[in-house]
């Protein structure tokens, strides 16, 4: 694995998005087929069902070191990653011995502990750590509780692919996408000459995605050149029709066969060989709007829903696009002709598979107006796509774009701080928020994101100068500082204190301007949840 | 009782029995300064007792009309009803630990110090004591430095890449120490010609003038306006990043010299290329080495929060006890971020 632990240094220590590409493409153009194929899985994002827990991989560590669990526990709040702090307490080894290939611990070793009792488990680890050099430990840790992140997309892996192999990225794209297995045969097949039927499989098309819309809706020209939609808050994925059934696969190209059989069933009366890109949407029978994602989360998890669940609550799929027809693949087409087909394909068939209505307008303005009933109908915004817009692969800005509405905002306090993770470890970064319940703040929010680097910086120093308690690694701070949060949605929730939930919550800016009496009341977001 | 000795006050570490400060943060009338650092030796003192091997170091940052008095390592002298001696605490040159004598009791208040090899200074010296106070900044046991001359080659490495890749190679460390160790440990491998910020020209002059052997610098601004630097070896404080000085090297790789460089996270943070872990600090087992080769039989931890190392000093059978637990009060030490 010394050549992969080369390769995640080099990946972890550069910013650049060309020097990873460029750093990826040597690498697979020197490694063996056996161990770049499992780069490319755990680089994407891939990773191993989970064989050892992060409570035995501490056990381990104190029964190798001699350190209290206190000592480990301090240790990792400061770090911030447990494969990490292991790495770095362990004693340095002598002798590095023989390399172990990436493929053996992928395929043999870390597959292999999880068939162990717990104390034959431990014992294999400390065995492990002993032989292995420090930065392949923190590897080895990483790939047995999780997955590794290094700045690395699962699209710039598919690029570097690319430039290793002189191939189109859409072209990778597929073939790495769905059940792409890692091994030897299926690396070496990612460069291999394209093939007439690469799209009839049961791979899903690389889904197209819109890039927000940051410059003034007037400035896309003719509207007449562009459908809207509305913007359905659910799950994108694509249903595909084949020969010996219906499959379903999630925008994370996930499989979700089994999850939904209402649209397995309706999927059953298409014609074989077509591909569908839509929305998952829970939505009750003759009721105008979808329900909230709440609803729709029972039903994710859910691998075979009950009767009951099934009656409470149904999904629909909103479709959006048409990417296949009679086995042929449609995704060069402009989006009009692929949305006539769609239209002829779904007609009179019921509101389980129905095609997103266009929005219509004559004009920007018009739109505009239509667009503030976003929320009332239950959705984030518009989609704004041109009319002879190819089927494009991953981000490409131009022809797709996503008009949400404006978040919701809420000025609220901050009440409890923790160290984050990554790249914020050992500094406090991940907030809780609350807002005023008569004479009292009450939590109602966590937010991770949207200060800069300095703000940061300023505040970890306060919250460490400015600490009421501690609960092991939160502490809460003296009520003093406001900040302003959007949110995309709130709903009444009988799991939090405060009697609703957020989604999507960040900071907007720090509101050195308002003292915490100027803070929002819990009666306000009470009010927004119910409406 | 201890606190005759030592007593946190607002302008510093305070000794009853001699009636001086050790590093204080406001002026006092006698002040006794471990080391040259910004953080420790301040001016507007009336008097400052400091070891001979950093006199030339003291009078840069205390100014030449200080009234300065230099003591050899280890020779004694007398300040009210204590006797002190100072000793090597290998931290930068001329840093020293204090040894304080008085009321039938050792106290040793160690500065800033480690126990790793640095040709720019005398090595830490064991000080049998009653009473040792020791800093903790990488008071938890994920601090473990390598050996140094495996960093150097990093460093080597680095240049060679930056060389072919035509750009020049601006690493950043503290400008007093940390720098003139790099040089010096760069001079046993290579003997090309460093370019220097302003910030540490004369304190790398200073350390020439103390005899210590590095690789010949000259200062950046002695250069042409347009010369690229590609494949040179530029060195600047911390301070110099992201500011207009850096215009000059905007395809730079850049490199920063710290301890805190150990954890990724923290090296992901600070947005430099590369990280090189070298500290001037003691690293964890360089704290536990040093408690208990000074036989002390009470730790006051100071520097970071220190709990860490306190509990753990506990647990394994040492009275430790945080340096504020003596009482009066000191301003907050500093964060955990300024030493490295």
């Amino acid at each position: 694995m010394r050549r992969f632990a080369q390769l995640f240094e080099a990946l972890d220590r550069t910013a650049s998005t060309s020097a990873k590409r460029d750093a990826m493409a040597a690498y697979f153009a020197v490694a063996p087929a056996e161990d770049a194929a499992w780069a490319v899985y755990v680089l994407g994002g891939g990773k191993l069902r989970r064989t050892a827990s992060s409570t035995e991989l501490r056990t381990a560590l104190a029964d190798e070191t001699g350190y209290a669990d206190w000592l480990i526990d301090d240790s990792y709040q400061h770090v911030g990653d447990l494969a990490e702090t292991i790495a770095l307490m362990l004693p340095a080894i002598d002798d590095e011995g023989e390399d172990t290939p990436l493929h053996v611990w992928m395929e043999a070793r870390l597959p292999s502990i999880g068939k162990l009792e717990p104390g034959e488990r431990i014992a294999l680890l400390r065995e492990w750590w002993r032989s292995t050099p420090r930065e392949q430990i923190f590897l080895v840790n990483k790939l047995l509780t999780g997955s590794l992140r290094v700045g690395v997309s699962q699209r710039l892996v598919v690029q570097a692919l690319a430039q290793w192999s002189n191939l189109a990225t859409d072209l990778i794209a597929h073939r790495l996408s769905g059940t792409w297995k890692p091994g030897a045969e299926a690396f070496r097949a990612l460069a291999g000459p394209e093939r007439d039927d690469e799209h009839a499989g049961e791979r899903p098309y690389p889904f197209f995605l819109a890039s927000p819309l940051e410059q003034g809706v007037e400035n896309l020209g003719d509207i007449h050149q562009w459908l809207a939609e509305w913007k359905w808050d659910g799950i994108r994925a694509q249903l595909m029709r084949r020969a010996d059934g219906a499959l379903i696969w999630s925008r994370g190209e996930e499989r979700m066969d089994g999850r939904f059989p209402e649209l397995e069933q309706a999927a059953a009366d298409l014609p074989d060989g077509c591909v569908i890109d839509g929305e998952i949407l829970a939505w009750l029978p003759d009721e105008a709007h979808p329900l909230l994602f709440a609803a729709l989360q029972k039903r994710i998890g859910k691998l075979k829903p009950g009767p009951k669940l099934l009656a409470d609550t149904p999904v629909r799929l909103m479709a959006y696009d048409l990417l296949e027809l009679g086995g042929k693949d449609l995704r060069e087409h402009p989006l009009a002709e692929r949305r006539a087909l769609l239209t002829s394909l779904l007609e009179g068939r019921g509101p389980t598979l129905t095609v997103s209505p266009a929005v219509s307008a004559p004009d920007w303005a018009s739109l505009a107006e239509v667009r503030a009933e976003s929320r009332e109908r239950r959705t984030e915004g518009l989609m704004l796509k041109r009319t002879d817009s190819p089927y494009r692969v991953g981000r490409k800005r131009g022809d797709w774009w996503k008009w949400k509405v404006d978040p919701y905002t809420v000025d609220a306090v901050l009440l409890y701080a923790q160290p984050g993770h990554g790249r914020r470890s050992g500094l406090f970064t991940d907030y809780t928020f609350g807002v005023w319940d008569g004479e009292t703040l009450v939590p109602v929010a966590k937010a991770y994101s949207g200060l800069d680097d300095s703000e940061i910086g300023k505040l970890d120093r306060w919250i460490r100068a400015h600490t009421i308690d501690r609960f092991g690694p939160v502490r809460s701070v003296e009520p003093t500082h406001v900040f302003e949060l959007a949110f995309e949605a709130i709903q009444a929730s009988g799991r939090h204190k405060a009697g609703v939930a957020v989604r999507f919550p960040r900071i907007l800016r720090w509101r050195t301007d308002l003292a915490i009496r100027d803070a929002d009341k819990l009666d306000d977001l009470r009010r927004l949840a119910s409406g | 009782m201890d606190s005759d000795l030592l007593l946190p006050r607002p302008e510093g570490l305070y000794c009853p029995a001699g009636d001086f400060y050790i590093d204080p943060m406001q002026p006092v009338p006698r002040a006794v300064v471990t080391h040259a650092h910004g953080d420790h030796a301040r001016s507007g003192s009336g008097l400052y007792h400091v070891a001979r091997a950093g006199g030339g170091l003291m009078r840069e940052r205390l100014g030449a009309a200080s009234d300065i008095r230099e003591f050899a390592y280890g020779e004694r002298f007398t300040l009210g009803e204590t006797v002190l001696s100072l000793h090597p605490s290998g931290h930068v040159l001329g840093a020293a630990q204090i040894r304080i004598e008085g009321r039938g009791l050792v106290a040793v208040v160690s500065g800033d110090y480690k126990r790793d090899p640095d040709p720019t200074c005398v090595p830490f010296e064991p000080v049998p004591c009653d009473i040792f106070v020791t800093e903790s900044t990488f008071g938890l046991p994920i601090y473990r430095w390598p050996p140094m001359s495996g960093v150097v080659e990093e460093i080597l490495v680095w240049l060679d890449e930056c060389a072919a890749r035509g750009v020049p190679a601006v690493l950043f460390s503290y400008a007093l120490g940390k720098a003139q160790r790099i040089l010096a440990e760069l001079a046993t491998r290579t003997d090309r010609t460093v370019h220097l910020h302003g910030a540490m020209v004369r304190l790398v002059e200073a350390y020439r003038e103390a005899g210590v052997h590095m690789l010949p610098t000259v200062p950046v601004s002695d250069s042409a306006k347009g010369r690229d630097f590609a494949g040179e070896l530029v060195m600047a404080p911390p301070s110099a990043a992201g500011s207009p000085w850096m215009k000059r090297f905007s395809k730079a790789s850049t490199g920063f010299a710290s301890g805190w460089m150990q954890v990724r996270g923290a090296r992901r943070r600070r947005g430099y290329d590369r990280g090189f872990i070298v500290s001037d600090h003691a690293d964890w087992s360089g704290l536990i080495r040093s408690v208990d080769d000074c036989g002390a039989k009470r730790i006051y931890v100071t520097h970071g929060d220190g709990e860490a190392l306190i509990r753990h000093l506990r647990e394994t059978g040492h009275d430790a006890r945080p340096l504020r637990s003596l009482g009066g009060a000191m301003p907050d030490e500093r964060s955990s971020e300024e030493g490295d």
